[in-house]
């Protein structure tokens, strides 16, 4: 590939795609993001791609393995294009079929089809269903149709038309005031004005400034960050690109997890592409603008999504983080300017200019701008990527969009914003999704983790599984968050096991607003934010454990005791044989008994019971 | 020995000998050798000019790295914030009750180590099981029973 010399280059090289692909009379989408892909969906290509290849139909279908779609829980997905024909939990053994009959056809294969399951009607077309119809998708909106590893793709929808534009003629404070106008917030967490961070580091002294991304998404449960840099790598890059214009640097950095190894091939592939267009490196499509973007992989520590932490595992050192008197965007990374923003929020800068600020703005609340994506996981029917505008009811993500609690459970509350987060219960259900609305709540946005709870989950148990997991990522520097966060973890533990007293609530407590004044970074800060607001919204969750020893939700092990029921049992003698512990005493055809003493509580027993015979009191 | 360092040396030459490919060396020579032997910490700190308590401290700072050999097989579970609501628990209890094994400890014959990670991004999925790069999803103690028994008759 000839590099692109100048914005008529692009303009050109995107008309020559678009003709280049004219004869493709269809498209058959595969979708190969983190979910599908662990479901097989690669398999499915090379099946897709080895029967149009023996047909010798290759040039006029095309297979296309894209970034995830989304609606993960209905993986793998195959969508055939242009009907956008939606077909779910597709085997390699129905290519064939599918390609005989959908894709040299037009007919529909009637049992591979999603069934809505309200109505309990089977949907053909992709935009049809509820999932996606209830969603505004504008930033994730190209992930799932996208052609991962190929930037003409990217280029042949549009992309890298917004630094085109940005560099025929945009000053970089012509920039930085569009993102100011659209009032795009930080993503990552914080949520801090991105526009109003570009002209501080912009304005910062020195003449080494660094343009950075921060994909260290670390927030269990959240995966919208992986998804982009993996499914659409092109428009994190251009986004950066137009941010390193705007601040004036000519050094950048993507700083991702490690155990994301698809994203970080992703990334390196892209940059190398987009190196080889011209689109980055020396001279810019021809412009006096440089930039070189590297990809550093981060090691395992949560810690290291905060700015100071991520840029001191830059240079080499631990990932502690510091006081942030100075901030980074005037002494960050080797002392320089440095620019993090998180993916999600530099996949929304080409949207922003090729649609102006004034667009951005009109969607959204007062002060919360634009959509956000949140990954829906945990006790849901349709888990999966959900983008939806700032300020769209709760209800409407869970009932709508999630399709509800699996199981015909009661939905007990959603767990926002990680360990830094909390839980909104049942009774806000109505509460519109936005910054202010969710800190008021007692949560935050985070990065946009949705985790779902039903009736089954003890609210107690989720506290112990995030101090527990505070504790392990504490990087040690201040003392409130190393040892008092293992504090709080010991009181926890103690109630779970039935050894919590009184006084352990209002210790509990006492540390809460102790560590929150004390510690050093953020991470510390919010660390008791799992518990104020269980506290908050479970208190008699908490009281039952304390006072009553009991564990309404079941889970809390030394509080519950597994029962055989004497009408159900039938005697089959088959959880007496999987019992790993021998705790299970009976003879065949007879009523069992569990051995209090000796049961584990792991209830393979339970799974292994087809009478359902087994109780847990 | 000479071909540890050979190794490692290579590695140094494909980052740079610059602290900011410190993280990115430590991790290749890590996936190589599954662990860290001390003589290739010893060689990046002599190559980067860095003293070795900084090195060392990276090392155990960053919880990817082993400083003691690990199993030919790695099995991670996941237990971010989804898999532990669907049950990835239960999951670990199996493999204690199986083979005595807690998260971090490796099998006397070095056939596997077992290890939790926080949350790999395949929440959809919950929960998952990582075997060597494999990502299995929806797993229950059963099939995590019936994963680990295929592992260890693969290495006898």
């Amino acid at each position: 590939m000839k590099r692109l010399t100048s914005i008529q280059d692009l303009d050109a090289l995107r008309q020559q795609i678009i003709e280049k692909r004219k004869h493709i009379r269809k498209r058959i989408r595969v979708c190969n993001g983190t979910g599908c892909h662990s479901q097989g969906s690669q398999k499915l290509v090379d099946v897709f791609e080895k029967v149009l290849e023996d047909k010798g139909l290759t040039r006029e279908y095309m297979v296309v393995p894209t970034g995830c779609n989304g609606f993960c829980a209905a993986g793998p997905i195959v969508v055939i294009e242009p009907e956008e024909v939606f077909y779910q939990k597709v085997k390699p053994d129905r290519v064939a079929d599918i390609v005989d009959r959908s894709v040299l056809g037009d007919e529909i294969i009637e049992d591979l089809l999603y069934v809505d399951p309200t109505t309990g009607n089977r949907i053909v077309h992709e935009y049809e269903i509820p999932f996606f119809a209830k969603q505004q998708r504008i930033v994730f909106k190209d992930t799932g149709s996208n052609y991962v590893r190929d930037i003409e793709d990217y280029i042949s929808r549009g992309g890298y038309s917004a630094l085109a534009k940005v560099l025929s003629g945009m000053t970089p404070e012509q920039v930085i005031e569009e993102v100011k106008i659209s009032g795009l917030r930080g993503r990552g967490g914080g949520g801090f004005p991105t526009g109003v961070k570009w002209e501080s580091c912009r304005r910062a002294h020195g003449d080494i400034k660094y343009v950075m991304c921060n994909a260290d998404e670390g927030d269990p449960g959240a995966y919208m960050d992986r998804s982009l840099l993996e499914g659409n790598p092109h428009q994190v890059l251009e986004g950066m690109i137009i941010g390193g214009y705007a601040i004036g640097a000519r050094e950048g950095y993507i700083y991702v997890r490690f155990e994301y190894p698809m994203a970080v091939e992703n990334a390196i592939w892209a940059i190398h592409q987009a190196k080889e267009y011209g689109l980055l490196g020396q001279n810019i499509l021809g412009t006096d603008f440089s930039l070189e973007i590297h990809v550093n992989r981060g090691a395992g520590a949560f810690i290291c999504g905060e700015s100071t932490a991520l840029m001191a595992s830059l240079e080499g050192k631990i990932g502690e983080p510091r006081g942030k008197h100075i901030h980074t965007v005037e002494k960050g990374l080797w002392n320089r300017p440095s620019n993090l923003n998180n993916v999600e929020t530099w996949a929304n800068v080409p949207l922003i200019i090729n649609n102006g600020g004034a667009w951005y703005a009109s969607i959204g609340t007062e002060r919360s701008k634009g959509t956000k994506i949140f990954s829906l996981v945990g006790k849901i029917n349709n888990t999966g990527l959900v983008e939806v505008a700032m300020g769209t009811p709760l209800r409407t993500i869970i009932e709508d969009i999630g399709g509800g609690i699996p199981g015909g459970r009661k939905f007990k509350a959603v767990q926002t914003g990680g360990p830094s987060g909390g839980c909104v219960p049942e009774r806000l259900i109505d509460l519109p999704v936005d910054f202010e609305r969710l800190k008021e709540a007692g949560s935050m946005m985070g990065s946009g983790g949705m985790i779902v709870m039903d009736e089954a989950t003890c609210m107690v148990d989720v506290a112990r599984y995030f101090l527990n997991f505070l504790v392990e990522e504490s990087c040690g520097k201040c003392i409130p968050c190393r040892v008092g966060v293992k504090r709080m973890h010991e009181l926890v533990v103690d109630m779970c096991e039935g050894r919590g007293t009184p006084e352990h609530l209002t210790k509990l407590e006492e540390l809460c607003h102790a560590i929150e004044e004390t510690a050093l970074c953020g991470l510390g800060k919010s660390a008791p934010n799992p518990v104020l607001s269980t506290l908050r919204y479970f208190r008699d969750e908490y009281d039952a454990h304390v006072y009553d020893k009991k564990c309404p939700a079941k889970i809390c092990k030394p509080l519950i005791q597994y029962v055989i029921d004497v009408d159900k049992c039938t005697g089959c003698g088959v959880c007496r044989r999987r019992c790993p512990e021998n705790a299970i005493l009976g003879v065949n055809k007879e009523c069992h008994v569990i051995d209090e003493e000796v049961c584990v509580r792991c209830g393979i027993c339970i799974e292994a019971c087809k009478f359902k015979a087994i109780d847990i009191e | 020995m000479e071909q540890i360092l050979q190794d490692v040396d290579a590695v140094i030459d494909q980052w740079g000998a610059k602290p900011e490919s410190l993280l990115q060396i430590m991790l290749d020579v890590n996936h190589k050798f599954n662990y860290l032997p001390k003589e290739s910490l010893l060689r990046i700190s002599e190559r980067l000019r860095m003293p070795i308590n900084q090195i060392y401290s990276v090392a155990n700072f960053f919880k990817v790295f082993s400083l003691t050999p690990r199993g030919r097989t790695m099995v991670q579970v996941c237990t971010g914030t989804a898999c532990h609501v669907k049950g990835a628990p239960k999951l670990l209890d199996r493999v204690r009750q199986d083979l005595g094994l807690e998260p971090g400890q490796t099998t006397e014959d070095l056939a596997l180590t077992l290890e939790t990670v926080n949350c790999v991004g395949a929440c959809a999925s919950a929960p998952v099981v990582v075997v060597s790069g494999e990502t299995h999803s929806e797993v229950t103690p059963n099939k995590m029973a019936a994963l680990i028994k295929e592992i260890k008759a693969q290495s006898a």
